[in-house]
């Protein structure tokens, strides 16, 4: 009974299947969930429509660990997919991975489509672009660490609705909360993300050696200077004394901030569509804030996010294919599209004017205070990103140290100079693995 | 020949995955598998060098044995208990049976959203009594989460076998003892436990390979090893290295010594404590 009922659906899908056959398929494996997966697949549908030759197919792999390691598992069995969208602290072992992946230059230029990496943000460039200037991943999706705050909850303390600028007016502004009644005063999403690798960044100071590990696999952390010392000794600080509310590893603050739990808040720019959605009281996104002491600061802030990487051993008709994507994926119009439509950053210049010009940014306010941070100042050799090895081992051990400190188990320096030891052990392996 | 295919299946599926493992952890190689050297005992030795590995080793022996204890203690009590019900049993007992349905990272979630820092229920009710509950920081609270969750998931389990051995101890021993004027405490501890000890000895087993093996579901969906290295356990640590983090020669030398400790704790368990036990 059951085979007669699904028979003809088999039948149709069958036929609906045919003619598909004659274009040539391109599996792109991805991490976007939810409404991001959605703006995703419209991209693709778009390009699927403008053209008969190619059809990329997307497929959900979960969070961005599990789809590389699915990608790792099918290279290593020998069907790995044409595209792979890979975070940003991935970068490093994909670039190890030489024979495993094809530098998105080399296929355009091998198709003759049209490619600059100049158009691209510096700092975006600067991340997936090795040493001798070729751009070896496309950057797709971009964000970076921004400074939230409870517009409601500061004027109920009596303090004017504007953001703290350096880390002492935060302070200030902490302590008027927390006289005020209120519970939790400020915390954070992806604590090492925003307060050790942007920190650094944005105060001009050195996550590792050889450029925050461009310059070569033989880096080591440095992550353990005064200023960083400083920085988490007062982070510890606040924790004692009830002004800072630990969250958690990955996004957990911002569902915090976005209930009116937490006054105050740094996490990605992207948590903007979240907060726009749930927050019933005003509020306002604003840069980081910077110890005003320090010299330079505040100098540019990093990227986070993800990047779409080729992978190696596909047919030319498939190359060709790809390249015909990624010139449809730099378009200004649809970067745009992707840029409004889910809140990361605009990568390329020609995207920030255009989406500027439509008038976006008078409509959405603070909607291009991300762009603004990340070309802040033009980047230098600590602020273009960091690139280390099994950094998702790396990240896993400096949060674990920290969670040390907010927890008054360690102190900062102890924390930072066992997260260094620790961290360089890792890259050591990284190193002697990859030689 | 006629346990052939069993063999075939063991070596399939058991031997083969295990030598695997062991031929990994004597290399180090990229995580596309494009460059592999042979490093010999390197990993391991990097392992025992890692102080966070060895304290690894002290989180998995007390969470083991907060689980088995708790376990085993919690589900024998309720198991004594249901022994003596008449009305309603069925009911009692079928609710018992429940949580063992629940997979393990569903188990994990259920708690964590009941003790969630900031939208706990029993977050709430703690915060009442002025108990400042925030496992997200604290790792004595994170600890007793995971093994709340990861005991209650075991009761069930244990519970049906205690009450299956409890059942099948000879009421006469038991009247007896009682016309002899033993009090029902007494009774249980030198009649009833006694005669229980087989099944007592095959849960104690079964619980600690539990808490070494399986709460993996309830600590991915619940603290991830974390606050610092508070409720890593080995197994998590081979998850996560391994798998997250794609270190197959460090994460495979983490599993060959986990099977080690494996195999040796059976060894020990069978060899010594079971010579004390009463069939």
């Amino acid at each position: 009974m059951k085979l007669h009922v699904f028979a003809p659906v088999a039948l149709a899908a069958a036929f609906v299947a045919l003619p598909a056959q004659a274009q040539t398929e391109i599996q792109w494996w991805h991490s976007m969930g939810g409404a991001l997966g959605e703006a995703l697949n419209g991209l693709a549908d778009q390009f699927n429509a403008s053209q008969k030759d190619y059809k990329v197919v997307t497929t959900y792999k979960g969070s961005y660990p599990e789809s590389m390691t699915a990608a790792i598992a099918a290279f290593r069995a020998g069907n790995a997919p044409h595209l792979l969208q890979v975070f940003e602290v991935g970068t490093a072992t994909m670039m190890a991975a030489k024979g495993a992946i094809v530098p998105v230059a080399t296929v355009m230029a091998e198709a003759n489509e049209p490619f600059d990496p100049k158009a691209y943000l510096p700092t975006v460039t600067g991340y997936y672009t090795d040493l001798k200037g070729n751009m070896l991943s496309f950057p797709f999706n971009s964000s970076t660490v921004m400074f939230y705050i409870n517009m409601d909850a500061f004027k109920k303390a009596g303090l004017a609705p504007v953001a703290p600028k350096t880390w002492k007016e935060v302070i200030t502004a902490a302590e008027k909360l927390k006289a005020a009644g209120q519970q939790c005063v400020y915390t954070t999403s992806w604590p090492s993300w925003m307060h050790i690798e942007n920190f650094s960044a944005w105060h001009n100071v050195p996550i590792g050696t050889k450029q925050n590990g461009m310059g070569g696999l033989d880096t080591v952390f440095t992550i353990n200077s005064p200023l960083h010392v400083r920085h988490i000794a007062m982070l510890g600080d606040m924790s004692k004394k009830g002004l800072f509310t630990y969250a958690g590893r990955t996004n957990q603050g911002d569902a915090r901030f976005s209930s009116g739990e937490c006054a105050m808040f740094s996490g990605s720019a992207g948590a903007q569509a979240g907060i726009k959605k749930a927050a019933k009281f005003d509020w306002s996104i604003n840069f980081i804030p910077y110890h005003d002491d320090v010299a330079g600061a505040p100098q540019n802030s990093i990227i986070g996010g993800a990047s779409v990487w080729i992978m190696g051993g596909k047919k030319p008709a498939e190359y060709k294919g790809i390249a015909k994507f990624m010139s449809f994926l730099s378009k200004p119009a649809v970067q745009m599209q992707w840029h409004t439509s889910t809140g990361y950053v605009p990568i390329t210049q020609a995207a920030y004017e255009v989406t500027r010009a439509s008038g976006f940014y008078d409509k959405n306010p603070g909607a291009d205070m991300p762009t603004k941070q990340l070309t802040n100042k033009a980047p230098t050799a600590n602020s273009k990103g960091l690139r280390f090895g099994n950094f998702v081992q790396g990240r896993t051990v400096i949060e674990e140290e920290l969670e040390n400190v907010f927890a008054g188990k360690k102190d900062a320096k102890t924390a930072l100079d066992d997260a260094v030891r620790r961290g360089n052990e890792i890259l050591r392996q990284f190193e002697a693995a990859n030689k | 020949m006629l346990v052939a295919p069993q063999v075939a299946i063991t070596i399939v599926f058991f031997f083969w995955p295990a030598a695997q493992a062991v031929w990994y952890s004597f290399q180090l190689q990229d995580a596309f598998g494009l460059k592999t050297q042979f490093v010999g005992l390197q990993n391991f030795a990097a392992l025992f060098k890692d102080s966070n590995y060895l304290e690894s080793f002290k989180v998995t022996a007390v969470f083991s044995a907060l689980v088995a204890f708790f376990g085993l203690s919690i589900s024998l009590l309720l198991a004594a208990m249901a022994d003596r019900v008449l009305r309603g049993a069925m009911a009692y007992k079928t609710l018992l049976i429940w949580p063992y349905a629940v997979a393990p990272a569903v188990a994990g979630v259920l708690w964590a959203f009941l003790f969630a820092p900031s939208i706990g229920i029993v977050t709430y009710v703690l915060k009442g009594m002025g108990i400042d509950w925030n496992w997200i920081l604290r790792g004595d609270q994170a600890m007793l989460l995971v093994v709340i969750a990861s005991v209650w998931k075991q009761i069930s389990y244990n519970f049906l076998f205690f009450l299956a051995g409890l059942q099948s101890i000879p009421r006469s021993l038991i009247e007896a003892a009682s016309i002899d004027g033993a009090s029902p405490t007494r009774r249980f501890w030198t009649i009833v436990f006694p005669l229980l000890s087989p099944t007592t000895f095959f849960l104690l087993v079964v619980n600690i390979v539990y808490a070494f093996f399986d709460t993996f579901g309830v600590i991915d969906a619940t603290t991830q090893g974390g606050p610092a290295q508070a409720t890593q356990i080995l197994v998590y640590k081979v998850y996560h290295d391994g798998v997250k983090a794609s270190d197959l020669g460090g994460s495979s030398a983490q599993s060959v010594i986990l099977m080690i400790i494996v195999i040796a704790l059976t060894v020990v368990q069978f060899r010594y404590i079971e010579r004390k036990v009463q069939y």
